[in-house]
């Protein structure tokens, strides 16, 4: 991790110091370890923050939207998982593409610190990875911890590679996996309609409505989003009563369907712990099954299933009962 | 403050016998905003018309709400009534109580609660009405016509007698379709050549007409009055320009064992070949599957022999955009595959023909010259055995639910002709129902049963099966009620018809409706009968549904009316109730251009003001009114809600559905 942050670092000044870009945006230390945030970095002077760690899980997609109507050009550092959202906000014209120089970086998961906590470890001074083995230095002394059991959940399940072609990239080999991202999505499925609301009720009710999943999320880039505009009818549906509370999430997952590329920012971000990417899965899981697979900000071009018909998509009817091709 | 008046349609009995329209109009008076609620017997009327009229001005209504039919039917008539009295005719209203309620309940007291909650609904949205202007667009003053059959080629004539510009966009090397393949047409048996092909040549010489055949509609753009049509021109290898159709290259081609499709595969054809001798254009065009040129690169024997040098195997297809103002679809048909019907054998003896064939082997220009001769020995048949039906009036799912019409009469007339043709001949036919009716059609079944004695047998047949060379036919003779079977040489099923598969594609092309059966969906049943619901596009032929060339030609020549009519305006009004993008919302995300069915949206760069004397560049869509069809598609792709239906805006919509779940 050290050689990547130090090459990043490398880059990055670079960049700044021939005045190829006017920004940087990467990660900055927090003050600790596992609490670095997102940060633009517009001198050499500023790196002196910057910092590439297990715990940098942030998707810094979204703040190219704001970035690349500025002056100059804008560096980012995107994990694989990040240039699919990155493709999906060019691909929807949210981000200019020709202001943005894209150094994609290596990554092999990240870490969740409430999940090392809830292991009984606190006062997090460092970590060292070898394979799935996590050795954690705390004020307490050292803890080994299992590498698959601290990820984030987001990264539990990631197979995703590098998407934006002709940039630099600074990575290495990163083993293949063979995991399957639905399987949380097929227990739902399995429930009675019933259980499944029960679930759902129960999860859902928990929103405090911080809008912290919105406001992460890189769909959900809207100029004046339907929840902030009370002319769209339904602006209040967040806090009106249990049911009226949960129409918020499902909205929202209607609205980012066939665009989410399952960066699964939403709810690593959400204080609640509610699973909301399930939601969202379900849907991915839905167009794969109705009009083949396909994969959001996979590129930054192209139809896309849900808003592009074919001669050969599935009959309304034979969606409903579930006969997929 | 609003003043919404309401007019409660008793529709004669048709409302009226299911709902207390006397109490939805009292009930209704209760309601805020309304200031006037009649009820009256007939509100199409003029009488009725006047009943409005008088209402909006004497109570100075803002708006109002009628209770009647679908507004499919006459919501045309009381925009207009509105606007006659002064009120814009976008203030006006449907509730349909007639389709949505009382056609389908029969409860009063069901269907009255339902027709209030109806009523309200619609004034829950004229409420949020806005008048609205329509605008105009121009017209395209050329047609288009999609398939060179008998309907396509009738529909262009008349256009172009009119003085409009018409194109024929055929997918076959030539115009003529299935009437080509006919050999005599009932009831006057004229031979089907000697009347189609002189109006084929009529086309080709048509100043005003441009044959595109061997072509297929690419992509439709556009509206009534202004389609962007784009046209693939396939490539045949041989330049029409430069062929003169000498046919020198069918005799010299070595590649000859292709299967004729134009007689109904029934004998062999060359690779390169002219479909048939009056084909228009009289160009050939080589199958590439078959050509060994084209297949291994070796042969040119007939670029050779092309005393004009036509032939051209580098040919690619090519593609032309052009502009109409009105669309004819004449499709066409085709016989059904006889896949679900093994019971007759067709797959397993050559002498188990359907229709199509045998009008082939009695076609002078067919296989065997004209001479009746069955397929396997080439013989002459001595017993023929008819079978109607085969996959119409089905209903178990092998085959189609409808009768294909044509059936009867072509039988009668196969029937007829054997025995003129051939008196030693026996004819059997195995019929559900003969259905006759048409002018001088009963007389013509009536003489093949009493003067030719044709034997007609009513059942159906169970199974045909070879026996030592004969060909069994197995079936129930219902009037005497006993299981006969009729050793037969050769057996003619009466084949249902289906619209040409190629017509899914030209609908979906088109947004053009279809049924369940493929056939293109008429506007109105009755009323309606030649025009899509897609405005600007006009059905005819078989494509619509199962009809014969007497009624296809008809439809041809009212569809040609209908363009006609559409084609003399200088302009048209345009539906104002289209898409808006609120500009200050939208994030030019492209998505809302992406479910765009007409091309209507755009994206222009506009300038922001941010407050604090900033500005900021954005993307944002444009709709162009002219384009836009008020589907919608793009108000609920929008994820922001910066896109709108004048007219249908989702602040009316959710007012409706309030109005409907306050109950």
């Amino acid at each position: 991790m050290k050689d990547v942050e130090l090459k990043m670092l490398e880059r990055a000044k670079a960049l700044l110091e021939s005045g190829e870009v006017a920004r940087v945006i990467g990660w900055k230390k927090g003050e600790f370890i596992y609490d670095p945030a997102p940060a633009s970095f517009e001198t050499v002077d500023e790196l002196k923050d910057f910092v590439y760690n297990w715990f940098c899980g942030a998707n810094l997609s979204k703040y190219l939207i704001q970035a690349s109507k500025k002056e100059g050009k804008t560096a980012v550092f995107l994990k694989p998982c990040d240039t699919y959202s990155f493709n999906q906000l060019v691909k929807e014209h949210r981000v200019k593409r020709e202001n943005i120089h894209v150094i994609a970086v290596e990554c092999l998961g990240k870490f969740d610190v409430a999940k090392i906590k809830a292991q009984g470890v606190s006062s997090i001074v460092d970590v060292e990875v070898q394979n799935k083995e996590v050795k954690v230095k705390s004020f307490g002394g050292e803890t080994v911890l299992n590498k698959p059991e601290i990820l984030l959940t987001k990264c539990e399940t990631c197979q995703k590679t590098h998407q934006v072609k002709d940039e630099e990239i600074i990575l290495h080999d990163r083993p293949e996996r063979d995991v399957n991202r639905f399987a949380e999505v097929e227990k739902l499925e399995a429930m009675t309609p019933d259980e499944r609301f029960a679930f759902w009720r129960e999860q859902l009710q928990k929103c405090i409505r911080c809008n912290a999943c919105r406001n992460v999320c890189p769909a959900c880039s809207c100029v004046k989003c339907v929840f902030d505009n009370p002319a769209s009818g339904i602006a209040a549906k967040a806090n009106d009563d249990k049911f009226e509370e949960q129409l918020f999430h499902i909205i929202r997952a209607f609205h980012v369907a066939g665009r989410c590329t399952d960066c699964g920012e939403c709810s690593r971000v959400c204080p609640q712990n509610i699973p909301l990417h399930l939601l969202n899965r379900k849907f991915i899981k839905d167009i794969d099954g109705l009009y083949g697979e396909y994969q959001a900000g996979e590129t930054d071009e192209g139809k896309t299933p849900l808003t592009s018909y074919t001669e050969n998509d599935i009959e309304p009817t034979d969606a409903v009962n579930g006969e997929a091709k | 403050m609003q003043r919404i008046g309401v007019f409660i349609c008793w529709c004669g009995s048709n409302i009226a016998a299911t709902v207390d329209v006397k109490k939805v109009a009292e009930t209704i008076k209760n309601e805020p905003g309304v200031v006037y609620s009649e009820n009256y017997q007939y509100m199409c009327s003029e009488n009725g018309q006047q009943l409005i009229k008088q209402a909006i001005k004497e109570h100075n209504l803002t708006g109002i709400v009628v209770g009647a039919c679908s507004p499919r039917m006459h919501e045309a008539t009381f925009r207009k009534a509105a606007e006659e009295a002064g009120l814009n005719p976008y203030m006006v209203e449907i509730a349909n109580i007639r389709e949505h309620c009382s056609w389908i309940h029969k409860d009063m007291d069901e269907a009255t609660e339902k027709a209030v909650i109806l009523v309200r609904t619609a004034i829950a949205k004229v409420k949020l009405n806005a008048p609205l202007q329509a605008g105009e667009s121009p017209v395209i003053k050329r047609a288009l016509v999609i398939g060179g059959g008998i309907a396509g080629i009738q529909a262009a004539l008349d256009i172009a007698d009119a003085g409009f510009e018409v194109d024929i966009v055929e997918k076959n090397a030539t115009i003529g379709g299935r009437m080509a393949q006919l050999d005599k047409t009932f009831p006057t048996l004229d031979c089907s050549a000697c009347i189609l092909t002189p109006k084929m040549v009529d086309c080709a010489q048509h100043e005003k007409i441009d044959i595109l055949s061997y072509s297929e509609v690419e992509e439709v753009k556009g509206f009534v009055g202004n389609f962007n049509v784009k046209i693939r021109r396939k490539a045949r290898y041989v330049d029409e320009t430069k062929c003169t159709g000498c046919k020198i290259c069918m005799e010299k081609c070595p590649s000859k064992k292709g299967l004729n499709t134009f007689n109904m595969g029934l004998n062999p054809r060359p690779a390169i070949h002219i479909p048939f001798a009056q084909a228009i254009p009289n160009v050939a065009v080589i199958d590439p599957e078959q050509c060994i040129k084209l297949k291994t690169g070796k042969c040119g024997i007939c670029q050779k022999f092309c005393g004009v040098g036509a032939i051209d195997y580098e040919q690619k297809d090519t593609f032309i955009d052009r502009e109409y103002g009105a669309i004819v679809v004449a499709t066409g048909f085709k016989p059904i595959a006889l896949d679900n019907f093994n019971e007759y054998g067709y797959s397993d003896n050559k002498d188990v023909i359907t229709s199509l064939e045998l009008e082939r082997l009695m076609n002078a220009a067919g296989p065997t010259d004209g001479v009746l001769l069955r397929p396997s020995d080439g013989k002459h048949p001595k017993v023929i055995t008819f079978i109607q039906c085969v996959g119409s009036r089905d209903t178990s799912g092998c085959g189609k639910p409808y009768c294909s019409k044509i059936c009867c009469m072509y039988t009668a007339k196969h029937a007829m002709l054997i025995r003129e043709k051939y008196p030693d001949t026996e004819v059997h036919v195995f019929y559900i129902d003969v259905r006759t009716p048409g002018k001088n059609y009963d007389e013509f079944y009536r003489r093949a049963v009493e003067q030719y004695g044709v034997d007609y047998i009513k059942g159906m047949v169970g199974k045909v099966y070879n026996e030592n060379g004969k060909l069994m036919v197995q079936g129930s003779n219902l009037i005497d009620n006993e299981q006969i079977t009729i050793e037969s040489d050769l057996v003619v099923l009466a084949t249902a018809i289906e619209p040409e598969p190629s017509v899914r594609k030209v609908a979906t092309l088109l947004t053009a409706s279809i049924d369940t059966n493929n056939f293109l969906t008429e506007s109105h049943a009755k009323l309606r009968p030649v025009e899509s619901p897609t405005a600007g596009v006009y059905l005819a032929g078989v494509c619509q549904g199962p009809k014969d060339i007497p009624e296809t030609v008809s439809q041809a020549s009212a569809c040609a009316a209908k363009v006609i009519g559409l084609l003399a305006k200088d302009k048209l009004k345009t539906n104002p109730c289209v898409a808006m993008a609120d500009e200050n919302m939208c994030n030019g995300c492209s998505q809302c251009a992406n479910v765009c069915a007409y091309g209507a949206i755009t994206y222009v760069e506009k300038e922001f003001r941010l407050g604090g004397g900033k500005t900021e560049v954005r993307r944002v869509a444009s709709v162009n009114p002219a384009v836009c069809q008020g589907c919608g598609a793009c108000t609920v792709t929008c994820p922001s809600g910066a896109m709108d239906l004048k007219g249908f805006s989702s602040k009316q919509i959710m007012s409706e559905v309030e109005a409907i779940c306050k109950m």
